[in-house]
């Protein structure tokens, strides 16, 4: 319940504008491309919505992912840390999950591989963001630092088992995941979308009824909020803030059963990379909301996806900036919102009239 | 000298409704209030802090363009504020934070010395002996603010307004300031003295203004001084109108009627509650806690709070007029060996100057200190419960700081009733009818305004804030014991009422309640027995009728600041 005590109208607004700056700050960078945004834009939309299924389903598989480091990093947010070792946390489930995966005996059954594989991820990715928990309860390390730290030395643990045991002959490429660990495709003109999707989904749902409607999202909120008051009314602080970033990192750790066991069946140098950190991006835009960060993803999927549909007309280097365009523009978008808000209800005669001035 | 008709209206909210002000040069103009009646805001919008929405201000007889009234026109009229809650940079000292904004330059480098020469010298005149090259944050919370009015009079004030100097400051340091205020006002500059505190109004004001939910409501004043300026707002009842009447034939400042005027009706009764048998259980029990020193200077994750930094300087000796009064060494015991007992259905104070262990008290039997030696709740030792067990144990606590420790600011009403409170939410699924059952029972019981369980808590006053921490901690179950830290600090005298009608039904169902307070008068009419408590150990104690002589007070106030003969 302390989820809803932000001013939604407020929310939304600040989405608003960020994203109509967003829209004008892109259409000013097509026409120094010499291109009619108009046009652009049109036919990213219609591309990656209406006519190229293809497009769709990569949009779908972009946030799948997104949605899963959305969610990691707003629920370290939630009990006041700042997650970025996402890049760390994902990685290490991609590791674990094909490993797991590829060691598996060939004939083992969907309904065993898939559950142990998607564990198995979680649990990686857990032990990751476990690790910055508790050097931040414990040793009082900021997690800023032993995140991003951790995200290099998870690469260089990842770079060496591939170049020991994993990558097969002169290839980046792991072995392959047993046929039974394979999520299936949801089609969309064989583009990488998968089932994974339903966990993410899944993820969103659990996470909104944690916080809203039970205690355990009542204490992780109020550490987050005041970590004195929730001492002070028996909240044990540490234990809730390593909680948050075992969950975090799990959370982290499953985008893996999107990349390994949904599209590239096997562990691939570079396989993930960036939707760590993009996924800081989701939940910004997503201003920390279960739901939020689901459009939120859809959104810079789609400019993902998008840009790439769009790659004859304007370079693909363009909607990359637009997706750090968004970011900068919700982040800046939150003191203009409140102004206005201030503003409409200034211009309000007053409803109420609680005494709350001094 | 200076007159103002001022509104102002936060988003929901309206603050100020046309309050007027006027104030006379060569004055002490108290401006008194409950809580939330716009007295801060008023203040503020003067000294050009808070832009006003509408009104007029004139000054020393010139009208105001209240659209360019900011700090800086503020500043060049001469108008200085000492905060609430100070606005000197922590990290700098005295001098640093004087000249800020206009740094004297000699040969292209900082020269520091010619003010801090100046202000050491100013303060000695006015009696306010100041260290100008201490660091704010060493200093108390009493020479922080010494600090900020020599150094708002060293930049040329006309008009000095103090926002609730006295609510940190021990019964000498407050007697010091009035002296000081008085002196100014007769050396030529106008003083406006934001306070509760009725007593004070009355050694000192010159005239009172009375603002309720944002109007002016009362004006009264010493005849000789003001005689002309008394006017009282169209919807004051009539016997206010009676009383401002009655006071002009008395020519006192009646501070009954002053309060009546504060919180528009009488106050609720006071009534006393017999004190327990002395063979009443005992519910608390500290045999030998002590407390490390080391505590407010490096705080756990989490624990610091604003007392911290009034704590940081306990080594700092405050010379006042009255004579020398020592913060205790910060490496010796924040609390030392403390011998305490609480019987049931008994109110225990604990009275002190702010920073002599009180707060190390209140932590280590809420568990949220580490100490030595051992604490009893109801019969049993608390060593090793972490706080939630103390809280089922049956202890409720009330933090001393209610905007950090004790409230989650931007959770909602309801929220902040039921935080912790597993047996009215349910272990893990949030029961939400209880819940707003839970939450709508306290805010009628409490008469907690906006009467909105959704209602976030950092747009509720400070009086309702309180009364929030006081509906959770107080409804607890089987309640054994109450620590009840600082309950009625800035909180207005209404709600004041209620919170101690609140802490005397806890003793009257069987609890025995501790009482931290800086406000000895409070404790003399709330508890059974108060015990005092300097350099972290209790240096005396008063019970039943002792506390009702009328010397109870110079006794206990000499303890408090060491002054007494074989105290310490």
């Amino acid at each position: 319940m302390i989820a809803s005590s932000r001013d939604p109208d407020r929310e939304g607004l600040a989405v608003a504008i960020a994203l109509l700056v967003s829209l004008a700050i892109g259409s000013a960078l097509m026409l120094a491309a010499g291109k009619s945004p108009g046009h652009v834009w049109w036919l990213m939309v219609q591309r990656t919505l209406f006519t190229d299924a293809y497009s769709l389903g990569q949009v779908i598989y972009k946030a799948t992912a997104l949605v899963l480091t959305g969610l990691s990093v707003s629920v370290a947010l939630d009990a006041g840390l700042f997650n970025i070792g996402g890049e760390g946390q994902v990685l290490a489930g991609v590791v674990a999950c094909a490993i797991t995966g590829a060691a598996l005996p060939a004939s083992t059954p969907a309904a065993l591989a898939i559950p142990l594989c998607i564990v198995v991820a979680a649990a990686a990715g857990a032990l990751v963001g476990g690790v910055i928990g508790v050097m931040r309860v414990w040793r009082g390390a900021h997690e800023v630092i032993t995140s991003i730290m951790l995200n290099s030395i998870v690469a260089g643990i990842a770079l060496w088992l591939g170049n020991e045991l994993l990558f097969q002959n002169g290839t980046t490429t792991g072995p392959a995941i047993v046929p039974g660990a394979e999520l299936p495709q949801l089609g969309f003109g064989g583009s990488s979308a998968n089932l994974s999707v339903v966990l993410a989904l899944a993820a969103v749902v659990a996470l909104w009824w944690l916080r809203a409607r039970t205690t355990w999202g009542q204490a992780l909120l109020a550490v987050g909020r005041d970590p004195a008051a929730a001492r002070a009314t028996g909240i044990s602080v540490g234990r809730v803030q390593i909680y948050a970033m075992l969950a975090a990192g799990a959370l982290a750790g499953l985008a893996a059963t999107n990349f390994v066991m949904g599209h590239e069946h096997a562990f691939e140098e570079g396989l993930g990379r960036g939707i760590g950190f993009l996924g800081i991006s989701a939940a910004l835009l997503g201003r920390m909301n279960p739901f939020g960060i689901v459009a939120a993803s859809l959104l810079l999927g789609f400019l993902a996806s998008g840009g790439l549909a769009v790659g004859q007309e304007v370079p693909k280097e363009l909607t990359e900036m637009l997706q750090g365009v968004v970011v900068l523009a919700i982040a800046s978008a939150g003191p203009i919102a409140r102004r206005y808000a201030r503003q409409a209800a200034a211009a309000r005669p007053s409803q109420v009239n609680h005494e709350g001035a001094s | 000298m200076i007159a103002a008709e001022l509104d102002k209206s936060y988003p929901g909210c309206r603050v100020l409704a046309g309050a007027t002000l006027a104030v006379a040069p060569n004055t002490v103009h108290a401006l008194v209030g409950e809580n939330g009646a716009g007295k801060s805001t008023l203040v503020k919008i003067l000294a050009g802090i808070v832009p006003a929405d509408g009104g007029t201000l004139t000054i020393a007889g010139a009208a105001v363009e209240l659209a360019a009234w900011d700090r800086r026109a503020a500043r060049r009229a001469q108008i200085a504020i000492v905060q609430q809650h100070g606005a000197f940079a922590g990290s700098l000292t005295v001098v640093e934070n004087a000249v800020l904004g206009a740094e004297p330059i000699r040969r292209g480098l900082l020269d520091l010395k010619p003010t801090a020469a100046a202000l050491a010298a100013l303060g000695e005149r006015l009696g306010l002996a100041i260290d100008p090259w201490a660091r704010v944050d060493r200093l108390s919370l009493g020479a922080a603010q010494r600090a900020e009015i020599v150094t708002a009079l060293h930049a040329g004030a006309r008009l000095l307004i103090l926002d609730e100097p006295t609510a940190v400051l021990a019964p000498i340091e407050v007697e010091g300031l009035l002296r000081m205020m008085r002196e100014l006002a007769r050396a030529g500059t106008a003083i406006v003295f934001v306070t509760h505190k009725l007593d004070e109004v009355r050694a000192i004001a010159d005239a009172v203004t009375v603002l309720r939910a944002g109007r002016t409501v009362a004006v009264f004043g010493h005849a000789g001084s003001a005689g002309t300026e008394r006017r009282v707002a169209a919807d004051v009842t009539a016997d206010v109108t009676a009383d401002v009447t009655a006071d002009r034939t008395a020519d006192v400042i009646d501070a009954h009627a002053i309060a009546r005027a504060m919180v528009g009706g009488e106050l609720p009764a006071q009534t006393s509650i017999p004190a327990p048998a002395g063979a009443a259980k005992i519910v608390l029990a500290l045999r030998g806690v002590s407390v490390a020193g080391d505590l407010a200077a490096a705080p756990a994750p989490g624990l610091a709070t604003h007392a911290a930094a009034g704590r940081a300087g306990a080594a700092v000796a405050i010379a006042m007029r009255e004579g020398t009064m020592t913060r205790p060494d910060p490496h010796a015991h924040a609390l030392d060996a403390i011998e305490l007992t609480v019987r049931a259905g008994e109110l225990v104070g604990v009275a002190g100057v702010d920073g002599n262990g009180q707060r190390e008290l209140a932590l280590a039997i809420a568990g949220l200190a580490p100490y030595a030696g051992t604490i009893e709740l109801a019969g049993r030792d608390l060593a090793g419960r972490t706080p939630r067990q103390r809280l089922a144990a049956g202890l409720a606590h009330v933090p001393e700081d209610r905007q950090r420790g004790g409230l989650v600011l931007d959770a909602s009403v309801a929220d902040n009733l039921t935080l912790g409170r597993t047996d009215i939410t349910g272990r893990f699924r949030i029961d939400r009818a209880a819940v707003a059952r839970f939450a709508d029972a306290r805010i009628a019981e409490l008469d907690i305004r906006p009467a909105a369980r959704g209602a976030i808590a950092r747009s509720l006053s400070g009086g309702n804030q309180q009364k929030v921490v006081i509906g959770r901690e107080l409804s607890r179950p089987h309640l054994a014991a109450v620590i009840a830290a600082q309950p009625t600090r800035g909180v207005d005298l209404g709600a004041v009422a209620r919170i101690h009608d609140q802490l005397r039904a806890a003793a009257r169902g069987g609890a025995g309640v501790l009482v931290i307070s800086a406000d000895l008068d409070e404790l003399l009419g709330l508890c059974h027995r108060v015990v005092v408590m300097l350099r972290g150990r209790i240096v005396g104690e008063r019970a039943g009728t002792e506390l009702r002589s009328g010397d109870a007070r110079a006794a206990l106030g000499e303890l408090m600041t060491g002054s007494a003969r074989g105290a310490a």
